[in-house]
């Protein structure tokens, strides 16, 4: 008889996997019986994820657009290759085989759609502007920064990658809160994201209480926007209120909404860019018009 | 000379540092936890003892100006902020810097002797140190002979230290070690005591043009001689480490350190500075996220 070999699940930090500095945990219950300890995040992970997300954000967008989509495309890739331990992994978070399946397929798919907008956004939501003056006018998007997001509590994979791959194709780099009823694989894609190139501190992932958290995430003024997965109203307006403080963007999504079809969109992309335009003085040579 | 007179140890019988129990002892330094009230009033000590630095080659006259501005001015929306120790600066920006901190009670401390390497003649180590000295500077930052230690030149060492003491007149001086380039924690310590047998007013860790700059072993290992020389000889002399130092965390950690080896008595910033550019963003950072709750951004915060 072999002895039981238990995974301890620890969070996503920097490119590590830390335990909370907190040392608190819960344990995660199905069918009354306890399947695994998952660390109970506190406010100080939030800021050390914060800390190296700002850090990490830079590097992130300086890469080529062309590169950052080859790295989702690799997470693509590695996850698929990764199907059947995620879907062992949610049936022993009580979901049935059938609806796992379809949760890993729709992921791998879903990363790799973002993959393909890493490099096209760019060209087709920015323009040449017509004005009326003599400057060549143009606006590009540019990535707001660091982005703090509620994955959809009721998903146990699909939700939190949707998130994720919205934010991070267009050079934001993110720090989530994964589902409290289904952390587990949360933790393991955070292993497919640690060795698909992905550089440490782009995607951090926590585990924890979104109501401990709700009030920390919302106040940060180093976080650019907060994306909230839920209908919670109290937690929404606490949310919107807080966000005023360094007038963070807030996007509001029920669970359906990031787990339908119709999420993949570019405009999921563009939710979290910020438009900078640019006036640049041109030469008006003998009353010509200008050629935009 | 002066430094004939001075009494001169054997440096080569300085104590010797026992690795392993000056790291356990600094890693248990850092598990204190101080919060609230005694937080903010550490903090606001850490404030007051930074030297404010910028040794580039691409220094301004402006961007000086603007660093004295940040360092009687940290931060305009939190009132009851204490003004910095000192302005760090080139010699040739000394001047400048003066100026700009008249009647702030700012001090303004020089960098000399060929920094950072420190590899020139006596004669213009004297110049380079007078030149500050008469443009106005209260403190001396010299650089050390790490070459001249390293050959063995114990003697060399300790007559340029107490030749540019002699120059230095009434500003205090600071003798800058380059532990990084020195290797052991016993060189740190021999060149310690060199330096304050010598004359040195402060010993500091580090350029910070050398990586590793200040750790808190190295820096035990300098209070540890400072101890002890203030025990044999009964005068003081000061520390600080310079470099590397840019998060509060690590500040209070380093208040920690010289309350528990030095006591009370150094625990203010005629004794105990720190060498930092980006520090003071961080304190106030902290600063202001006890009085809001908030965590703090650094885009709220003046760029330096």
């Amino acid at each position: 008889m072999r002895l039981e070999v238990l995974k301890t699940y620890k969070i996503y930090i920097g490119g590590k996997f830390p335990r909370t500095e907190s040392g608190r945990y819960y344990k995660l219950k199905v069918a009354n019986k306890t399947i695994a300890n998952v660390c109970q995040c506190s406010r100080k992970d939030f800021r050390e994820a914060v800390v190296v997300a700002r850090k990490a954000q830079e590097g992130w967008n300086e890469k080529s657009a062309f590169n950052r989509s080859q790295i989702l495309y690799r997470i693509a890739e590695i996850l698929e290759g990764r199907k059947t331990q995620f879907i062992e992994e949610m049936q022993l978070m009580g979901i049935s085989k059938s609806v796992a399946e379809k949760e890993v397929v729709f992921s791998v798919d879903r990363l790799v759609y973002f993959a393909g907008w890493c490099d096209k956004y760019q060209q087709v939501f920015s323009g040449v502007n017509p004005v009326a003056s003599s400057h060549f006018n143009f606006s590009v998007n540019e990535p707001m920064g660091v982005i703090v997001s509620f994955a959809p509590e009721s998903s146990p994979l699909l939700g939190l990658v949707s998130v994720i791959a919205a934010q991070i194709s267009g050079g934001n780099s993110s720090v989530v809160l994964a589902s409290e009823k289904y952390p587990l694989t949360a933790i393991t894609f955070a292993e497919v994201l640690n060795s698909s190139d992905v550089p440490g501190g782009v995607v951090n992932i926590l585990t924890g209480f979104r109501k401990e958290l709700v009030e920390h995430f919302s106040t940060h003024m180093d976080v650019n926007a907060i994306v909230y997965c839920g209908t919670d109203k109290k937690e929404i307006e606490l949310i919107q209120k807080n966000a005023a403080t360094n007038m963070k963007r807030v996007s509001i999504y029920a669970d359906k909404e990031v787990l339908a079809d119709e999420f993949e969109n570019p405009y999921e992309i563009l939710k979290l860019q910020e438009v900078k335009t640019t006036w640049h003085p041109i030469e008006k040579i003998g009353g010509a018009s200008p050629s935009y | 000379m002066k430094s004939k007179n001075k009494i001169r140890p054997n440096f080569s019988l300085s104590k010797r540092v026992d690795q392993v129990g000056v790291i356990e002892r600094t890693d248990r330094f850092k598990t204190r936890s101080i919060k609230t009230e005694s937080k903010v009033e550490d903090l606001k000590t850490v404030l007051s003892m930074i030297d404010l630095t910028t040794l580039e080659g691409a220094d301004t006259e402006n961007k000086v100006r603007q660093l004295c501005t940040k360092a009687m001015h940290l931060h305009e929306n939190y009132s009851d902020l204490p003004t910095v120790a000192a302005v760090c600066v080139y010699p040739t920006l000394v001047k400048v810097a003066k100026e700009s901190l008249k009647g702030s009670g700012v001090k303004v401390a020089s960098v000399a002797t060929a920094f950072p390497a420190g590899q020139s003649t006596l004669e213009v180590k004297i110049a380079d140190t007078k030149y500050a000295v008469d443009n106005g500077a209260d403190e001396i930052d010299m650089v050390i002979s790490r070459g001249k230690f390293h050959e063995g030149e114990y003697n060399f060492v300790f007559d340029e230290i107490a030749t540019i003491k002699e120059a230095c007149g009434k500003a205090r001086l600071k003798v800058i070690l380059e532990t990084g380039e020195l290797g052991t924690f016993d060189a740190v310590r021999r060149v310690s005591d060199i330096a304050m047998y010598a004359g040195a007013d402060f010993i500091k860790t580090s350029t910070g043009k050398i990586s590793p700059a200040a750790t808190m072993p190295v820096v035990l290992c300098m209070l540890e001689a400072i101890r002890d020389y203030y025990f044999e000889t009964g005068r003081m002399v000061g520390m600080k480490p310079a470099g590397g130092i840019s998060t509060a965390k690590s500040a209070l950690h380093y208040l920690v350190m010289v309350k528990e080896v030095m006591g009370e008595d150094w625990l203010n910033n005629h004794w105990f500075r720190f060498g930092a550019s980006r520090l003071a963003n961080d304190v106030l950072m902290q600063l202001v996220k006890q009085k809001t709750g908030n965590y703090q951004s650094s885009d709220y915060f003046s760029i330096d």
